[in-house]
């Protein structure tokens, strides 16, 4: 007997048998190798026992280094995702020519480039740019955490549970085709009936609760936790980009919840926001989610120009030129980013002193910008560069960069944005920013502050290697665009007719490939360095120069960060301590008080993870429970007292001992 | 804890650069006011976003009915006084909280929270009718974006009345210890937050709805 | 505009990059497009002199301050320079300056929705150049062109004779896309329920690609075209080409035409309804569903009151089931019903077969013009 239609609509919604891609060998393969390596995995931990280790040390942990680390390597297999979409679309493009079909159906192809997107933006740039100020604002502040502790667990558990959301969509049903904004009438209930676009929208809100709440997190953290004597005007200027751009997270996610709580809306209730009929207005859509998204690209881009201040000044040896300068202009960047939101598009319709607006505003942008490159530019002047593998980023990343600001400049001109809009041209720019600004700077930042993390310097071998190979790579992949922009071609085509466009393509595809080589010497990079572990050692946790205040606690900093919180006296704190030669004191310590794991993130974020996808399948029933199980965890969450302890004074006694046998032994 | 202050210059004339005596300059609990702050001000956000789809939708009646037709300000008024009784009612629980007075607490918080059921029951109410006629959210433009904004006010509305039961529960168990006043201070925030918006709601969407 | 030598200057590097490929964009054959262009390569040379330097400076510092010279001076306090910090934000502000006042002066003369002044750079528009009319719609996955004054349809071919005027009115039937033909002129969206307009002229005779450059949905990349600059004697020939073909595009056939479907072939309608056009850009090709304009008018004068909620009806054909390309379309997988506001009266029903709902501003049915985007 078969079960009743009407009980397995009720259990598993939409979900059926066809759901599962089991057709699509690429898919299948994915799968098989995923679940192997996570068999593996699993494996290796439970022969080795650490299971227990590794919930109590860093799935709960409250402690913000380990939560910024558990950040970095999120973001890091999110851009194996978002780099194999990349990579299919570049072998497609450059094979799908002259009535060539190319490999991927339409119906795949959309999917691509839309999670392409989507990954790279909210689940690897985001968590990357949110793991390193996790790890460092804190110690470049001198405190011992954020202000929020669990917050901050709990933050970035729903970042993953965003993630696990996109990664589940490539194994049950499917992915969004619409573009990784979801442009309405396309994505909404008329257009795209499935459950592509429902994976997208509950993979981003649930994510965006954990952004939101850590960028609320990391401001209350600056504003009020400063150690005694670091007045706002002797920030680090990474810490000062981090304070601006968790002030935009906080001003510009909003917009991101609710134009999607309107779009899911439309898709689940059958409200009239976005529709054709009854009234509806799609381009309130495509207004207010530029609204978070131009924000959004410089959420992204400033904690980069914050690294590449560090770098600059530390392998420079010399003191940041123009630090008023850069945080003014950093301010002025902060501001000027709400109002531009309209260039992204101009082809709307708007009348001509709309659109000039727009794209004089938006070029006045580029002047604080202009500013910063120079302030690093005179930065070196006069300097003793040391070509430690950050810095090459940082050179190669003022060379890049003024490139892309350039052409970005360029499409801000509203005529020349009607024949270069929706171009390759426009992929070419916005690449040539964010691989240029903030990738190659979240790799200095990565190589960088690697060392304070683990107590080992990357080896940099591998790290010259990744270097080249991603600026070359880079090169080789988008210069090709801009030509092919200028020939006319648009954007998410996957087929086409002119041949004289093909080799355009080959080419790309080969920076692609370079670019791959890239990041596998990167990880290669890791694992090298791991095993020279002996040889590349940081004794005395200051391995490059440094100059603010991060290099002043050994590597890795012990739990607390500071036995005894720092006094700040100057920019550069400290710089100016190893200059007027302070002495570290080794005795005296006290216990300290430190907030408590929890495993309260990891369970609510599992939880939401259920909400999501009884909302996407349409399972109701688990929507409804896992809601509820949601509300009442958290209420119950909150008669848990129990949230601190005190480091006795004899284990800080212990810890900060082997650090001064250390210091002696490194003399 | 206002110990005194510390010594940037050490005992034997040089910069001190750290805090030796074990002090900490900062505590637990000492951001929360900021930081629940800033997070208001980003759901002020959604609302302000909300309020702009209104403002954008809120004519395109699609030939359907338009505020006038549908709203009964009567009603809205009464729904009105019960919010801003609320808050006054929570203004009166903070006060006996800073006389530390736990009993007189417990008991305005209990109005407050009967006040705000009394809004969420009448706003129900109001919903129930207007889809009961036919002009439910679906119906045009107006309607979605009239449901939307006040509904999700109403949601807050209800989110603060759980969050109100859960802290009278954690008051009459635990007293009025610091970290309960914190969190009363944190919903305090809250409750009056959403008296502002309503009264940006009852204005624009209904006021200026039925007099246009 | 920059003097000519600039431009070739400008053009020098990439002459060498890419013999034998065609930069239709920098080389385009129609007057706006030829005016785009210029501005593009204005903007570019204007911000290389701060680029140029920028990128130098880079690449002598870092090798002249590096550690194992120890001959560059080192002076590692050095971080303020009120000159120099002067210069740093003048420099890029005196750029925006001057590009700023290009972009205001060239997007209001390059405003799309702006009647043509001149033909090209040496002849003004003068009475005796008479604009031609091309009405357009994006439909799932094909272009229709509508030639109003001359009573023609054709699907996904496009012609116009060579130095006139054409005003282009666009909208689209289902979801957003852009009519972008690049040797001409620039893109502009093409929007359901909306109207977008451009003006533009063709220079040269000869045959453009014309394309969608707004992705919207699975048949996106082969929304292509093209576009046939001929001379008027050749236009006049296709007109009546056109004219020849027979097929009359009206209510029902456009409804037909409307369903989505992949790599259309060429198609030519000899007649069409002539309010075909302000029908589907008020959405009521069926004529059951009211159009917009009219609710429009009835929602400016407050709506239909409680009366206006007993005029929904279900769609009985739904085009957008058959839209998703994957298992995703099975139409039982969306949650909401396709609906439409009926319309007060219909040609079937000229009074109006729901008259009970019909009160007020409601009574009188004259298409008022359509409203469009801004």
């Amino acid at each position: 007997m078969s079960p009743n239609p009407d009980q397995m609509s009720f259990v598993f919604g939409r979900l059926s048998l066809d759901s599962l891609p089991l057709h699509e060998p690429i898919l299948v393969i994915t799968f098989i190798a995923v679940a192997l390596g996570g068999l593996a995995a699993m494996g290796a931990l439970t022969y080795f026992r650490l299971w227990g280790p590794l919930w109590r040390d860093w799935l709960t942990t409250v402690d913000h280094k380990r939560i910024g680390i558990m950040y970095v390597i999120l973001a890091l297999i999110m851009l194996l995702r978002g780099f194999s979409d990349a990579l299919m679309m570049r072998a497609q493009q450059a094979i799908a020519f002259g009535g060539a079909e190319g490999y991927l159906p339409p119906h795949h192809y959309d999917q691509i480039f839309t999670a392409h997107g989507v990954i790279m933006i909210f689940f690897f740039a985001m968590p990357l740019v949110t793991g390193l100020m996790n790890f460092v604002v804190p110690l470049q502040i001198g405190a011992r955490d954020v202000a929020f502790p669990f917050l901050n667990n709990f933050s970035f558990w729903m970042t993953a549970a965003g993630a696990a959301i996109v990664m589940m969509s490539l194994f049950v049903g499917e992915f969004a085709q619409t573009g990784w904004l979801a442009y309405p009438p396309l994505s909404g209930s008329a257009y795209s009936p499935g459950v592509g676009v429902d994976y997208y929208i509950w993979a981003l809100q649930i994510a965006g609760v954990g952004t939101l709440l850590s960028g609320v997190n990391l401001v209350a953290t600056i504003v009020k936790m400063r150690a005694p004597g670091l007045t706002m005007m002797k920030l680090p200027v990474f810490t000062w980009t981090s304070l601006c751009t968790n002030v935009l997270i906080v001003a510009a996610f909003p917009v991101l919840t609710a134009v999607l709580v309107l779009l899911s809306l439309d898709r689940y209730v059958g409200t009239n926001f976005f529709t054709n009929d009854f009234g509806g207005n799609p381009m309130m859509y495509v207004n207010l989610i530029w609204i978070w998204g131009h924000p959004e690209v410089y959420i992204l881009i400033l904690p980069a120009f914050g690294i590449f201040s560090e770098v600059v000044s530390t392998f420079c040896s010399k003191r940041l030129f123009g630090y008023t300068s850069m945080v003014y202009a950093t301010v002025v960047i902060t501001i000027l980013s709400y109002i531009v939101w309209l260039h992204h598009f101009f082809t709307m319709g708007s009348g001509a002193s709309v659109n000039s607006f727009f794209g004089i505003t938006t070029m006045i942008i580029s002047i604080p910008t202009g500013a910063k490159i120079f302030n690093w530019l005179f930065t070196m002047y006069r300097g003793r560069i040391r070509f430690e593998v950050p810095m090459l980023w940082t050179i190669g990343f003022m060379i890049t960069f003024v490139i892309g600001g350039m052409t970005g400049v360029l499409l801000a001109v509203p005529p020349a944005d009607f024949q270069l809009h929706n171009s390759l041209f426009l992929i070419a720019h916005f690449h040539n920013v964010i691989i240029g600004g903030v990738v190659f700077g979240l790799l200095a930042g990565i190589t960088y502050w690697f060392p304070k993390a683990f107590g080992f310097k990357l080896d940099p071998f591998w790290g010259k290697v990744s270097f080249w190979c991603w600026l070359i790579g880079f090169y080789l992949a988008f210069m090709p665009l801009y030509v092919l922009g200028l020939m006319g071609v648009t954007r998410r085509i996957s087929r086409f007719e002119d041949p004289s466009l093909q080799i355009w393509f080959v080419i790309a595809a080969i920076g692609a490939v370079l670019i791959a080589v890239g990041i596998g010497a990167f990880l290669l990079q890791i694992v090298v360095s791991f095993l020279r572990r002996d040889k590349l050692r940081d004794l005395t946790g200051d391995p490059w120069g440094g100059r603010t205040l991060e290099w002043a606690t050994s590597s890795p900093p012990p739990d607390y960060n500071f036995a005894f919180t720092p006094i700040i006296h100057s920019h550069d704190a400290w710089w100016d301590m190893k200059g007027r030669g302070h002495v570290r004191p080794v005795s005296g310590f006290h216990a300290i008080h430190m907030p408590k794991n929890t495993g309260a993130g990891v369970i609510l974020a599992g939880l939401s993870v259920g909400f999501a996808i009884g909302m996407i399948w349409y399972m109701w029933w688990l929507a409804v429970l896992s809601f509820a199980a949601i509300v009442i965890y958290s209420i119950a969450h909150t008669f848990n007292n129990d949230r601190d302890f005190y480091i006795p004074a004899e284990e800080v006694v212990a810890t900060e001992d082997r650090r001064t046998r250390l210091l002696s032994a490194a003399e | 804890m206002s110990a005194h202050p510390i010594d940037t210059i050490g005992p034997d004339g040089k910069p001190a650069f750290y805090i030796t005596d074990g002090r900490e300059t900062v505590h637990p609990g000492d951001g929360t006011m900021l930081g629940f702050w800033i997070y208001l001000m980003s759901d002020c956000l959604i609302f302000a976003v909300l309020f702009a789809t209104y403002g954008v939708v809120g004519r395109n009646y699609a030939a359907g009915p338009s505020p006038a037709d549908l709203f009964d300000l009567p009603l809205v008024a009464i729904n009105t006084s019960m919010l801003l009784f609320s808050s006054i009612t929570y203004g009166f629980a903070m006060l006996e909280m800073a006389r530390n007075r736990k009993a007189a607490t417990l008991f305005w918080l209990g109005v407050t929270g009967v006040f705000g059921a009394a809004f969420i029951g009448l706003e129900l109410y109001e919903f129930h009718h207007l889809i009961h006629v036919g002009a439910g959210p679906q119906r045009s433009a107006f309607l979605s974006a009239f449901f939307t904004l006040v509904g999700t006010h109403g949601l807050h509305v209800t989110f603060g009345l759980v969050w109100l039961v859960t802290l009278m529960v954690q008051v009459g168990r635990g007293g009025l210890t610091a970290s309960n006043r914190r969190r009363l201070s944190c919903l305090s925030l809250f409750w009056h937050f959403l008296d502002v918006v309503w009264i940006g709601v009852f204005s624009y969407v209904y006021l200026m709805g039925v007099l246009q | 505009m920059p003097p000519k030598i600039l431009r070739l200057l400008a053009l020098l590097p990439l002459g060498l990059l890419l013999p034998g490929c065609n930069l239709v964009i920098m080389s385009p054959s129609g007057d706006i497009a030829a005016q785009q262009r210029d501005l593009i390569i204005a903007s570019t040379v204007l911000m290389l002199v701060i680029i140029i330097p920028v990128m130098v400076l880079t690449l002598f510092f870092a090798w002249r301050y590096r550690a194992s010279n120890k001959a560059a001076t080192y002076d590692p306090e050095w971080h303020h320079s009120t000159k120099l910090e002067v210069v740093i934000w003048a420099a890029p502000l005196a750029i925006i300056v001057v590009l700023g006042a290009m972009t205001w002066t060239a997007t209001h003369l390059l405003d799309p929705y702006r009647p043509l002044s001149r033909i090209d750079a040496a002849r003004p528009v003068t009475a005796e150049h008479k604009p031609l009319t091309v009405e357009v719609v994006a439909l799932d996955w094909k272009w229709l062109f509508i030639y109003p004054e001359q009573g023609f349809a054709t699907v996904n071919e496009l012609a116009a004779p060579v130095d006139t005027p054409i005003n282009f009115r666009i909208t689209a039937s289902s979801v957003m896309n852009a009519l972008s033909i690049p040797a001409m002129a620039g893109m502009i969206y093409a929007m359901p329920g909306m109207e977008t307009k451009l003006h533009a002229v063709i220079n040269r005779e000869g045959v453009y690609d014309g394309l969608s450059s707004n992705y919207s949905g699975a048949g996106f990349s082969d929304m292509r075209f093209k576009f046939h600059g001929l001379s008027q004697a050749g236009f006049d020939a296709w007109v009546a080409q056109n004219k020849a073909a027979g097929g009359a595009l009206d209510r029902a056939a456009y409804l037909e035409l409307e369903r989505p479907s992949v790599r259309e072939p060429v198609r030519r309608f000899a007649s069409l309804d002539p309010e075909l056009f302000t029908a589907v850009l008020n959405r009521c090709v069926d004529s059951t569903k009211m159009c917009s304009s009219e609710m429009m008018r009835i929602d400016a004068a407050g709506g239909l009151g409680p009366a206006g909620l007993l005029n929904v009806a279900a769609l009985e054909y739904d085009k957008t089931q058959r839209r998703g390309a994957g298992a995703a379309a099975v139409p039982a997988q969306r949650n909401t019903a396709q609906r439409f506001v009926l319309a007060l009266c219909t040609p079937a029903d000229p009074v109006g077969v729901r008259q009970e709902v019909a009160q007020g501003p409601a009574a009188d049915a004259a298409t008022p013009p359509a409203g469009q985007v801004n």
